[in-house]
Protein backbone atom coordinates (compact mmCIF):
# COMPACT_ATOMS: atom_id res chain seq x y z
CA UNK A 1 0.00 0.00 0.00
CA UNK A 2 1.96 3.03 -1.43
CA UNK A 3 -0.29 6.04 -0.65
CA UNK A 4 0.66 9.53 -2.33
CA UNK A 5 2.51 11.03 -0.05
CA UNK A 6 3.23 15.07 -0.46
CA UNK A 7 1.76 15.14 -4.57
CA UNK A 8 3.43 18.61 -5.49
CA UNK A 9 2.04 21.53 -4.93
CA UNK A 10 -1.29 19.94 -3.38
CA UNK A 11 -2.24 20.65 0.20
CA UNK A 12 -2.54 17.66 2.47
CA UNK A 13 -5.68 19.11 3.81
CA UNK A 14 -7.56 21.63 1.84
CA UNK A 15 -10.69 23.19 3.23
CA UNK A 16 -12.66 25.64 1.26
CA UNK A 17 -15.52 27.87 2.30
CA UNK A 18 -16.72 25.69 4.99
CA UNK A 19 -19.96 26.09 7.36
CA UNK A 20 -21.15 23.20 9.65
CA UNK A 21 -24.13 23.98 11.93
CA UNK A 22 -25.62 21.74 15.00
CA UNK A 23 -29.65 23.12 14.28
CA UNK A 24 -29.90 26.73 13.89
CA UNK A 25 -26.55 26.95 15.73
CA UNK A 26 -23.78 27.78 13.17
CA UNK A 27 -20.42 26.36 14.21
CA UNK A 28 -18.41 27.07 11.25
CA UNK A 29 -19.05 30.32 8.97
CA UNK A 30 -17.29 29.62 6.47
CA UNK A 31 -13.80 28.45 7.07
CA UNK A 32 -10.76 28.36 4.32
CA UNK A 33 -7.59 26.16 5.82
CA UNK A 34 -4.99 23.97 4.88
CA UNK A 35 -2.29 22.41 5.30
CA UNK A 36 0.49 21.81 3.63
CA UNK A 37 2.78 18.32 3.20
CA UNK A 38 5.24 17.75 6.14
CA UNK A 39 3.56 21.09 7.82
CA UNK A 40 2.60 21.16 11.77
CA UNK A 41 -0.29 23.19 12.11
CA UNK A 42 -1.77 23.96 15.71
CA UNK A 43 -5.11 25.51 15.64
CA UNK A 44 -5.55 27.42 19.36
CA UNK A 45 -8.37 29.23 20.11
CA UNK A 46 -11.41 29.61 23.24
CA UNK A 47 -14.04 26.73 23.71
CA UNK A 48 -16.66 26.79 21.30
CA UNK A 49 -14.68 28.30 18.60
CA UNK A 50 -15.40 25.46 16.34
CA UNK A 51 -11.57 24.42 15.89
CA UNK A 52 -12.44 20.74 16.91
CA UNK A 53 -15.66 21.03 14.29
CA UNK A 54 -13.35 21.91 11.87
CA UNK A 55 -10.86 18.91 12.80
CA UNK A 56 -13.46 16.36 12.89
CA UNK A 57 -15.03 17.58 9.64
CA UNK A 58 -11.81 17.01 8.09
CA UNK A 59 -11.99 13.29 8.50
CA UNK A 60 -15.92 13.80 8.12
CA UNK A 61 -16.43 12.29 11.89
CA UNK A 62 -19.14 15.46 11.10
CA UNK A 63 -20.81 16.07 8.11
CA UNK A 64 -19.88 19.71 6.75
CA UNK A 65 -23.22 21.92 5.86
CA UNK A 66 -21.67 23.32 2.87
CA UNK A 67 -17.82 23.72 1.31
CA UNK A 68 -15.17 21.59 0.34
CA UNK A 69 -12.60 19.59 1.90
CA UNK A 70 -9.76 17.77 -0.24
CA UNK A 71 -7.49 15.26 1.10
CA UNK A 72 -4.29 15.10 -1.05
CA UNK A 73 -6.68 16.60 -3.56
CA UNK A 74 -9.41 13.91 -3.59
CA UNK A 75 -12.90 15.39 -2.27
CA UNK A 76 -14.12 14.03 1.01
CA UNK A 77 -16.92 15.80 1.14
CA UNK A 78 -18.69 14.47 -2.44
CA UNK A 79 -21.22 12.21 -2.35
CA UNK A 80 -18.88 9.14 -4.14
CA UNK A 81 -15.60 9.88 -1.97
CA UNK A 82 -14.34 6.67 -0.47
CA UNK A 83 -14.72 8.21 2.60
CA UNK A 84 -13.05 4.99 4.00
CA UNK A 85 -10.22 4.89 2.70
CA UNK A 86 -9.52 8.18 2.46
CA UNK A 87 -9.65 7.69 6.74
CA UNK A 88 -7.12 5.40 6.50
CA UNK A 89 -5.10 7.98 5.06
CA UNK A 90 -5.64 10.32 8.01
CA UNK A 91 -4.45 9.30 11.63
CA UNK A 92 -6.49 10.36 13.95
CA UNK A 93 -5.93 11.20 17.82
CA UNK A 94 -8.75 11.90 20.37
CA UNK A 95 -8.97 13.65 23.55
CA UNK A 96 -10.53 10.72 25.18
CA UNK A 97 -8.11 8.16 23.25
CA UNK A 98 -10.54 5.78 22.60
CA UNK A 99 -8.80 2.32 23.31
CA UNK A 100 -10.69 -0.49 22.45
CA UNK A 101 -11.13 -1.90 25.95
CA UNK A 102 -12.24 -5.27 25.21
CA UNK A 103 -8.80 -6.12 23.12
CA UNK A 104 -4.65 -5.89 24.24
CA UNK A 105 -2.76 -3.36 23.08
CA UNK A 106 -1.32 -5.29 20.16
CA UNK A 107 -4.73 -6.19 18.99
CA UNK A 108 -5.44 -2.55 19.15
CA UNK A 109 -3.05 -1.97 16.51
CA UNK A 110 -3.84 -4.66 14.46
CA UNK A 111 -7.03 -4.85 13.68
CA UNK A 112 -7.41 -2.17 11.32
CA UNK A 113 -4.49 -3.21 9.60
CA UNK A 114 -5.38 -6.59 8.81
CA UNK A 115 -9.33 -5.40 8.06
CA UNK A 116 -8.54 -2.42 6.05
CA UNK A 117 -4.92 -3.12 5.00
CA UNK A 118 -5.24 -6.56 4.36
CA UNK A 119 -2.15 -6.85 5.99
CA UNK A 120 -1.19 -10.95 7.48
CA UNK A 121 -0.88 -10.94 11.01
CA UNK A 122 3.04 -11.18 11.27
CA UNK A 123 3.52 -8.55 9.08
CA UNK A 124 0.55 -6.43 11.01
CA UNK A 125 2.36 -7.15 14.41
CA UNK A 126 5.38 -6.28 13.10
CA UNK A 127 4.25 -3.11 12.57
CA UNK A 128 2.52 -2.80 15.24
CA UNK A 129 5.77 -3.76 17.28
CA UNK A 130 7.60 -0.95 15.91
CA UNK A 131 5.31 1.67 16.51
CA UNK A 132 4.94 0.72 19.81
CA UNK A 133 8.29 1.03 20.22
CA UNK A 134 8.37 4.58 18.78
CA UNK A 135 6.14 5.66 21.15
CA UNK A 136 8.23 4.30 24.19
CA UNK A 137 5.72 1.14 25.16
CA UNK A 138 7.02 -2.15 23.52
CA UNK A 139 6.64 -3.32 27.47
CA UNK A 140 3.47 -2.80 27.20
CA UNK A 141 1.89 -5.31 23.84
CA UNK A 142 0.07 -7.72 25.81
CA UNK A 143 -1.72 -4.79 28.46
CA UNK A 144 -5.27 -4.37 28.63
CA UNK A 145 -6.35 -0.66 27.79
CA UNK A 146 -7.76 -0.72 31.67
CA UNK A 147 -4.14 -1.06 32.77
CA UNK A 148 -2.54 1.68 31.24
CA UNK A 149 -2.00 5.14 32.75
CA UNK A 150 -4.04 8.16 30.45
CA UNK A 151 -0.48 9.42 28.90
CA UNK A 152 0.28 5.17 28.25
CA UNK A 153 -2.94 5.09 26.57
CA UNK A 154 -2.80 8.08 24.75
CA UNK A 155 0.66 7.09 23.23
CA UNK A 156 -0.86 4.04 21.98
CA UNK A 157 -3.49 5.37 20.57
CA UNK A 158 -1.16 7.50 18.48
CA UNK A 159 0.83 3.90 18.10
CA UNK A 160 -2.43 3.10 16.49
CA UNK A 161 -3.04 5.40 14.22
CA UNK A 162 1.05 5.14 12.87
CA UNK A 163 0.32 1.43 12.43
CA UNK A 164 -2.09 2.66 9.24
CA UNK A 165 1.03 4.65 7.79
CA UNK A 166 -1.00 7.32 7.71
CA UNK A 167 0.54 10.48 5.25
CA UNK A 168 -1.08 13.17 7.85
CA UNK A 169 -1.90 12.90 11.97
CA UNK A 170 -4.60 14.65 13.58
CA UNK A 171 -4.72 15.74 17.21
CA UNK A 172 -7.66 16.50 18.96
CA UNK A 173 -6.87 17.96 22.23
CA UNK A 174 -4.74 15.30 22.97
CA UNK A 175 -3.49 16.31 26.27
CA UNK A 176 -6.64 17.77 27.61
CA UNK A 177 -7.69 14.68 29.34
CA UNK A 178 -4.72 14.19 31.11
CA UNK A 179 -2.94 14.90 34.42
CA UNK A 180 -0.80 17.30 34.37
CA UNK A 181 2.55 15.02 35.14
CA UNK A 182 1.36 13.18 32.28
CA UNK A 183 1.39 15.36 29.70
CA UNK A 184 4.56 15.65 28.77
CA UNK A 185 5.65 11.67 27.55
CA UNK A 186 2.61 12.76 25.05
CA UNK A 187 3.85 16.00 23.86
CA UNK A 188 7.10 14.54 23.68
CA UNK A 189 6.11 11.95 21.05
CA UNK A 190 4.31 14.04 19.12
CA UNK A 191 7.28 16.45 19.08
CA UNK A 192 9.29 13.54 17.54
CA UNK A 193 6.96 12.70 14.86
CA UNK A 194 7.10 16.51 14.35
CA UNK A 195 10.81 15.86 13.76
CA UNK A 196 10.24 12.85 11.43
CA UNK A 197 8.57 14.97 8.93
CA UNK A 198 5.15 14.36 9.85
CA UNK A 199 2.25 16.03 8.39
CA UNK A 200 0.37 17.47 11.66
CA UNK A 201 -2.78 19.05 12.34
CA UNK A 202 -2.94 19.63 16.21
CA UNK A 203 -5.78 21.51 17.77
CA UNK A 204 -4.38 21.94 21.19
CA UNK A 205 -4.43 24.55 24.26
CA UNK A 206 -0.66 23.84 24.60
CA UNK A 207 0.59 27.38 23.84
CA UNK A 208 4.73 26.17 24.42
CA UNK A 209 3.81 23.07 22.09
CA UNK A 210 2.46 25.45 19.53
CA UNK A 211 5.33 27.64 20.23
CA UNK A 212 7.92 25.27 19.84
CA UNK A 213 7.08 22.40 17.16
CA UNK A 214 4.10 24.87 15.22
CA UNK A 215 5.37 25.63 11.75
CA UNK A 216 2.01 28.19 11.90
CA UNK A 217 -0.32 28.83 14.05
CA UNK A 218 -4.31 29.15 13.34
CA UNK A 219 -6.42 31.26 15.49
CA UNK A 220 -10.10 30.64 15.42
CA UNK A 221 -13.10 32.19 17.04
CA UNK A 222 -16.81 32.25 16.67
CA UNK A 223 -16.31 29.88 13.64
CA UNK A 224 -13.84 32.06 11.53
CA UNK A 225 -9.94 31.65 11.12
CA UNK A 226 -9.52 35.40 13.01
CA UNK A 227 -5.28 35.25 12.34
CA UNK A 228 -2.84 32.88 11.09
CA UNK A 229 0.97 33.02 10.83
CA UNK A 230 4.60 31.91 11.90
CA UNK A 231 3.81 31.04 15.59
CA UNK A 232 6.36 33.68 17.26
CA UNK A 233 4.63 35.78 15.03
CA UNK A 234 0.61 35.06 15.88
CA UNK A 235 1.39 34.10 19.40
CA UNK A 236 4.29 37.14 20.52
CA UNK A 237 2.85 40.27 18.52
CA UNK A 238 -0.61 39.27 17.25
CA UNK A 239 -2.37 41.22 14.93
CA UNK A 240 -5.83 41.30 16.44
CA UNK A 241 -7.55 42.11 19.32
CA UNK A 242 -9.46 38.97 19.65
CA UNK A 243 -6.21 36.80 19.64
CA UNK A 244 -4.45 39.55 22.48
CA UNK A 245 -7.52 38.83 24.45
CA UNK A 246 -6.97 35.08 23.80
CA UNK A 247 -3.45 34.63 24.64
CA UNK A 248 -3.40 36.89 27.79
CA UNK A 249 -6.40 34.48 29.34
CA UNK A 250 -4.10 31.53 28.78
CA UNK A 251 -1.39 33.21 30.28
CA UNK B 1 -37.87 5.30 75.97
CA UNK B 2 -35.33 6.52 73.40
CA UNK B 3 -35.93 5.94 70.13
CA UNK B 4 -33.10 3.62 69.84
CA UNK B 5 -34.86 1.29 72.32
CA UNK B 6 -38.30 1.79 71.29
CA UNK B 7 -37.18 0.98 67.67
CA UNK B 8 -35.55 -2.10 69.21
CA UNK B 9 -39.18 -3.16 70.91
CA UNK B 10 -40.79 -2.43 67.76
CA UNK B 11 -38.42 -5.10 65.75
CA UNK B 12 -38.97 -7.55 68.51
CA UNK B 13 -42.86 -7.43 68.55
CA UNK B 14 -42.40 -8.17 64.49
CA UNK B 15 -40.32 -11.25 64.76
CA UNK B 16 -42.32 -12.63 67.44
CA UNK B 17 -45.50 -12.06 65.05
CA UNK B 18 -43.49 -13.66 62.16
CA UNK B 19 -42.57 -16.34 64.22
CA UNK B 20 -45.97 -17.01 65.60
CA UNK B 21 -47.60 -16.97 62.04
CA UNK B 22 -45.01 -19.35 60.78
CA UNK B 23 -46.05 -21.79 63.56
CA UNK B 24 -49.70 -21.12 63.47
CA UNK B 25 -49.60 -22.39 59.54
CA UNK B 26 -47.44 -25.16 60.58
CA UNK B 27 -49.68 -26.59 63.08
CA UNK B 28 -52.82 -25.87 60.85
CA UNK B 29 -51.93 -28.15 58.06
CA UNK B 30 -52.45 -31.44 57.73
CA UNK B 31 -48.42 -32.93 57.19
CA UNK B 32 -49.56 -36.29 57.00
CA UNK B 33 -51.51 -36.12 53.90
CA UNK B 34 -48.96 -33.33 52.83
CA UNK B 35 -46.50 -35.71 53.17
CA UNK B 36 -48.68 -38.27 51.07
CA UNK B 37 -49.58 -36.10 48.44
CA UNK B 38 -46.62 -34.23 47.85
CA UNK B 39 -43.40 -36.12 49.25
CA UNK B 40 -44.02 -39.15 48.52
CA UNK B 41 -40.59 -41.11 48.43
CA UNK B 42 -41.63 -44.26 45.94
CA UNK B 43 -43.49 -42.34 43.03
CA UNK B 44 -40.25 -39.92 43.20
CA UNK B 45 -38.30 -42.68 42.61
CA UNK B 46 -40.15 -43.93 39.64
CA UNK B 47 -39.43 -40.84 38.20
CA UNK B 48 -35.92 -41.22 37.63
CA UNK B 49 -33.81 -41.85 35.46
CA UNK B 50 -36.49 -40.44 32.66
CA UNK B 51 -37.18 -36.97 34.33
CA UNK B 52 -33.62 -36.37 33.50
CA UNK B 53 -32.86 -38.39 30.50
CA UNK B 54 -36.19 -37.09 28.59
CA UNK B 55 -37.35 -33.98 30.73
CA UNK B 56 -34.93 -32.29 31.28
CA UNK B 57 -32.89 -32.93 28.61
CA UNK B 58 -35.85 -31.60 26.10
CA UNK B 59 -36.21 -28.60 28.60
CA UNK B 60 -32.66 -27.80 28.13
CA UNK B 61 -32.54 -28.56 24.11
CA UNK B 62 -35.79 -26.07 23.94
CA UNK B 63 -34.39 -23.16 25.89
CA UNK B 64 -30.67 -23.96 23.65
CA UNK B 65 -32.66 -23.74 20.35
CA UNK B 66 -34.77 -20.96 21.25
CA UNK B 67 -32.27 -19.03 23.26
CA UNK B 68 -30.08 -19.13 20.06
CA UNK B 69 -32.60 -18.10 17.45
CA UNK B 70 -33.81 -15.13 19.52
CA UNK B 71 -30.13 -14.32 20.03
CA UNK B 72 -29.47 -14.12 16.50
CA UNK B 73 -32.97 -12.62 15.51
CA UNK B 74 -32.89 -10.17 18.23
CA UNK B 75 -29.50 -9.13 16.92
CA UNK B 76 -30.54 -8.42 13.18
CA UNK B 77 -33.98 -6.64 15.12
CA UNK B 78 -32.01 -4.10 17.27
CA UNK B 79 -29.63 -3.64 14.54
CA UNK B 80 -32.31 -2.41 12.25
CA UNK B 81 -33.75 -0.66 15.27
CA UNK B 82 -30.69 1.44 15.01
CA UNK B 83 -30.36 1.82 11.40
CA UNK B 84 -30.39 5.01 9.49
CA UNK B 85 -32.98 3.92 6.91
CA UNK B 86 -36.21 4.53 8.32
CA UNK B 87 -38.69 1.53 7.36
CA UNK B 88 -35.91 -1.01 9.24
CA UNK B 89 -36.93 1.31 12.35
CA UNK B 90 -40.40 0.93 12.30
CA UNK B 91 -40.42 -2.77 10.89
CA UNK B 92 -38.27 -3.78 14.01
CA UNK B 93 -40.04 -1.51 16.42
CA UNK B 94 -43.29 -2.78 15.24
CA UNK B 95 -42.28 -6.83 15.45
CA UNK B 96 -40.69 -5.90 18.99
CA UNK B 97 -43.94 -3.81 20.70
CA UNK B 98 -46.31 -7.19 19.09
CA UNK B 99 -44.43 -9.81 20.38
CA UNK B 100 -43.80 -7.99 23.99
CA UNK B 101 -47.40 -7.44 24.18
CA UNK B 102 -48.19 -10.62 23.51
CA UNK B 103 -49.21 -13.51 26.16
CA UNK B 104 -45.75 -15.84 25.28
CA UNK B 105 -48.59 -18.75 25.74
CA UNK B 106 -50.87 -17.08 22.31
CA UNK B 107 -48.16 -16.56 20.14
CA UNK B 108 -46.89 -20.28 21.02
CA UNK B 109 -50.28 -21.55 20.10
CA UNK B 110 -50.50 -18.93 16.95
CA UNK B 111 -47.27 -20.77 15.69
CA UNK B 112 -48.30 -24.07 16.38
CA UNK B 113 -51.37 -24.37 14.47
CA UNK B 114 -50.49 -21.74 11.68
CA UNK B 115 -47.64 -23.35 10.25
CA UNK B 116 -49.74 -26.44 9.57
CA UNK B 117 -52.57 -24.02 7.81
CA UNK B 118 -50.08 -21.94 6.05
CA UNK B 119 -48.13 -24.29 5.01
CA UNK B 120 -49.99 -26.93 4.49
CA UNK B 121 -47.63 -29.54 6.29
CA UNK B 122 -46.34 -29.75 9.55
CA UNK B 123 -43.44 -28.88 10.04
CA UNK B 124 -40.58 -30.98 12.51
CA UNK B 125 -41.36 -30.46 15.96
CA UNK B 126 -38.15 -28.68 16.50
CA UNK B 127 -38.40 -26.31 14.12
CA UNK B 128 -42.09 -25.40 15.76
CA UNK B 129 -40.79 -25.46 18.78
CA UNK B 130 -37.76 -22.74 18.16
CA UNK B 131 -40.03 -20.36 16.34
CA UNK B 132 -42.46 -20.27 19.22
CA UNK B 133 -40.27 -19.74 22.05
CA UNK B 134 -37.61 -17.55 19.46
CA UNK B 135 -40.19 -15.60 18.44
CA UNK B 136 -41.03 -14.09 21.57
CA UNK B 137 -37.54 -14.16 22.83
CA UNK B 138 -36.15 -12.39 19.97
CA UNK B 139 -38.73 -8.93 20.75
CA UNK B 140 -37.21 -9.11 24.09
CA UNK B 141 -33.45 -10.01 23.75
CA UNK B 142 -33.71 -7.05 21.09
CA UNK B 143 -34.33 -4.44 23.10
CA UNK B 144 -31.61 -5.72 25.87
CA UNK B 145 -29.19 -5.80 22.62
CA UNK B 146 -29.75 -1.95 21.48
CA UNK B 147 -29.72 -1.06 25.01
CA UNK B 148 -26.40 -2.51 24.87
CA UNK B 149 -25.06 -1.30 21.93
CA UNK B 150 -25.93 2.13 22.76
CA UNK B 151 -24.10 1.76 25.79
CA UNK B 152 -20.79 1.58 24.10
CA UNK B 153 -19.20 5.04 23.83
CA UNK B 154 -19.56 7.01 20.89
CA UNK B 155 -15.86 7.34 20.36
CA UNK B 156 -15.51 4.11 19.84
CA UNK B 157 -17.53 4.08 16.76
CA UNK B 158 -15.31 7.13 15.78
CA UNK B 159 -12.41 5.42 16.61
CA UNK B 160 -12.78 2.71 15.00
CA UNK B 161 -14.28 4.27 11.51
CA UNK B 162 -11.06 6.98 11.88
CA UNK B 163 -8.94 3.86 11.15
CA UNK B 164 -10.84 3.27 8.00
CA UNK B 165 -12.93 0.41 8.71
CA UNK B 166 -16.65 0.14 7.21
CA UNK B 167 -19.28 0.85 9.51
CA UNK B 168 -20.11 -3.20 9.46
CA UNK B 169 -16.66 -3.98 9.84
CA UNK B 170 -16.64 -1.60 13.19
CA UNK B 171 -20.34 -3.05 14.26
CA UNK B 172 -19.08 -6.59 14.12
CA UNK B 173 -15.29 -6.39 15.68
CA UNK B 174 -15.65 -3.05 18.08
CA UNK B 175 -19.33 -2.30 19.46
CA UNK B 176 -21.11 -5.45 19.52
CA UNK B 177 -18.42 -7.66 21.32
CA UNK B 178 -18.29 -4.67 23.93
CA UNK B 179 -22.26 -4.03 23.83
CA UNK B 180 -22.40 -7.76 24.88
CA UNK B 181 -20.64 -7.20 27.59
CA UNK B 182 -22.60 -5.17 29.17
CA UNK B 183 -25.89 -7.18 28.75
CA UNK B 184 -24.54 -10.66 30.00
CA UNK B 185 -26.50 -10.18 33.08
CA UNK B 186 -29.73 -9.11 31.57
CA UNK B 187 -29.36 -11.26 28.94
CA UNK B 188 -28.88 -13.91 31.74
CA UNK B 189 -32.51 -13.04 32.88
CA UNK B 190 -33.72 -13.87 29.55
CA UNK B 191 -32.07 -17.29 29.81
CA UNK B 192 -34.00 -18.06 32.45
CA UNK B 193 -37.20 -16.81 31.79
CA UNK B 194 -36.65 -18.64 28.79
CA UNK B 195 -35.73 -21.78 30.11
CA UNK B 196 -39.10 -21.50 32.35
CA UNK B 197 -41.03 -20.42 29.27
CA UNK B 198 -40.33 -23.70 27.87
CA UNK B 199 -43.28 -25.11 30.29
CA UNK B 200 -45.72 -23.41 27.53
CA UNK B 201 -45.00 -25.42 24.68
CA UNK B 202 -47.44 -28.14 26.28
CA UNK B 203 -50.08 -26.05 23.36
CA UNK B 204 -48.39 -27.87 20.95
CA UNK B 205 -48.93 -30.99 21.64
CA UNK B 206 -46.30 -33.29 22.76
CA UNK B 207 -44.92 -37.35 22.04
CA UNK B 208 -43.68 -39.10 25.47
CA UNK B 209 -40.74 -38.36 23.47
CA UNK B 210 -40.64 -34.54 23.62
CA UNK B 211 -42.06 -33.87 26.88
CA UNK B 212 -40.46 -30.78 28.15
CA UNK B 213 -40.05 -30.97 32.60
CA UNK B 214 -43.51 -29.33 33.27
CA UNK B 215 -45.79 -31.39 30.49
CA UNK B 216 -43.79 -34.44 32.19
CA UNK B 217 -44.25 -34.01 36.18
CA UNK B 218 -48.35 -32.64 34.90
CA UNK B 219 -49.16 -36.22 32.85
CA UNK B 220 -47.23 -38.23 36.34
CA UNK B 221 -49.50 -35.77 38.06
CA UNK B 222 -52.83 -36.98 36.53
CA UNK B 223 -52.25 -40.25 36.42
CA UNK B 224 -51.44 -40.89 40.05
CA UNK B 225 -53.11 -38.16 41.45
CA UNK B 226 -50.63 -37.07 43.36
CA UNK B 227 -48.64 -33.68 43.46
CA UNK B 228 -44.97 -35.12 44.27
CA UNK B 229 -43.83 -35.54 40.45
CA UNK B 230 -44.47 -31.65 40.15
CA UNK B 231 -42.22 -31.08 43.87
CA UNK B 232 -39.80 -33.26 41.93
CA UNK B 233 -39.86 -31.42 38.68
CA UNK B 234 -39.43 -27.94 40.61
CA UNK B 235 -36.19 -29.45 42.19
CA UNK B 236 -35.21 -29.69 38.50
CA UNK B 237 -36.04 -26.66 37.32
CA UNK B 238 -33.82 -24.97 40.53
CA UNK B 239 -31.31 -27.53 39.42
CA UNK B 240 -30.77 -25.70 35.93
CA UNK B 241 -31.40 -21.91 37.04
CA UNK B 242 -30.05 -21.35 40.17
CA UNK B 243 -25.85 -22.79 38.78
CA UNK B 244 -26.71 -20.53 35.74
CA UNK B 245 -27.56 -17.49 37.68
CA UNK B 246 -24.64 -17.96 39.91
CA UNK B 247 -22.12 -18.77 36.80
CA UNK B 248 -23.10 -15.42 35.59
CA UNK B 249 -22.61 -13.41 38.87
CA UNK B 250 -18.80 -15.13 38.67
CA UNK B 251 -18.79 -14.06 35.30
CA UNK B 252 -19.59 -10.50 36.07
CA UNK B 253 -17.49 -10.10 38.63
CA UNK B 254 -14.37 -11.34 36.48
CA UNK B 255 -15.63 -9.00 33.49
CA UNK B 256 -15.48 -6.17 36.31
CA UNK B 257 -12.32 -7.35 36.54
CA UNK B 258 -10.94 -6.90 33.47
CA UNK B 259 -12.32 -3.39 32.69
Amino acid sequence: MTAPTGREGVPAIDVQELYKSFGDLEVLSGIDFHVDPGEVVCVIGPSGSGKSTLLRCVNRLEEPTAGRILIEGDDITHPDANVDELRSRIGMVFQSFNLFPHLSVLRNLTIAQRRVRGRSKTEAREIARRNLDRVGLSDKVDAYPSHLSGGQQQRVAIARALSMDPDMMMFDEPTSALDPELVGEVLAVMRDLARDGMTMMVVTHEMAFAQEVGDRVVFMDAGVVVEEGPPSQVLTEPKHERTRRFLQMVG
Amino acid sequence: MTKRQQQRLIRSILYVLFAAGVVGIALLADWETTQRNFFNGELARQMFPDVLTIAARNTILYTFLAFSFGLAFGLLLALMRLSSIAPYRWLSTVYIEIFRGLPALLTIFLVGIGIPIAFGTRWPTLVTITLGLGIVAAAYMAETIRAGIEGVPKGQMEAARSLGMSYTWAMVSIIIPQGFRIIIPPLTNELVLLIKDTSLLFVIGTTPASKELLKFGRDLLNTNANATPLIVVGAVYLMITVPLTQLVRVLERRNARSR
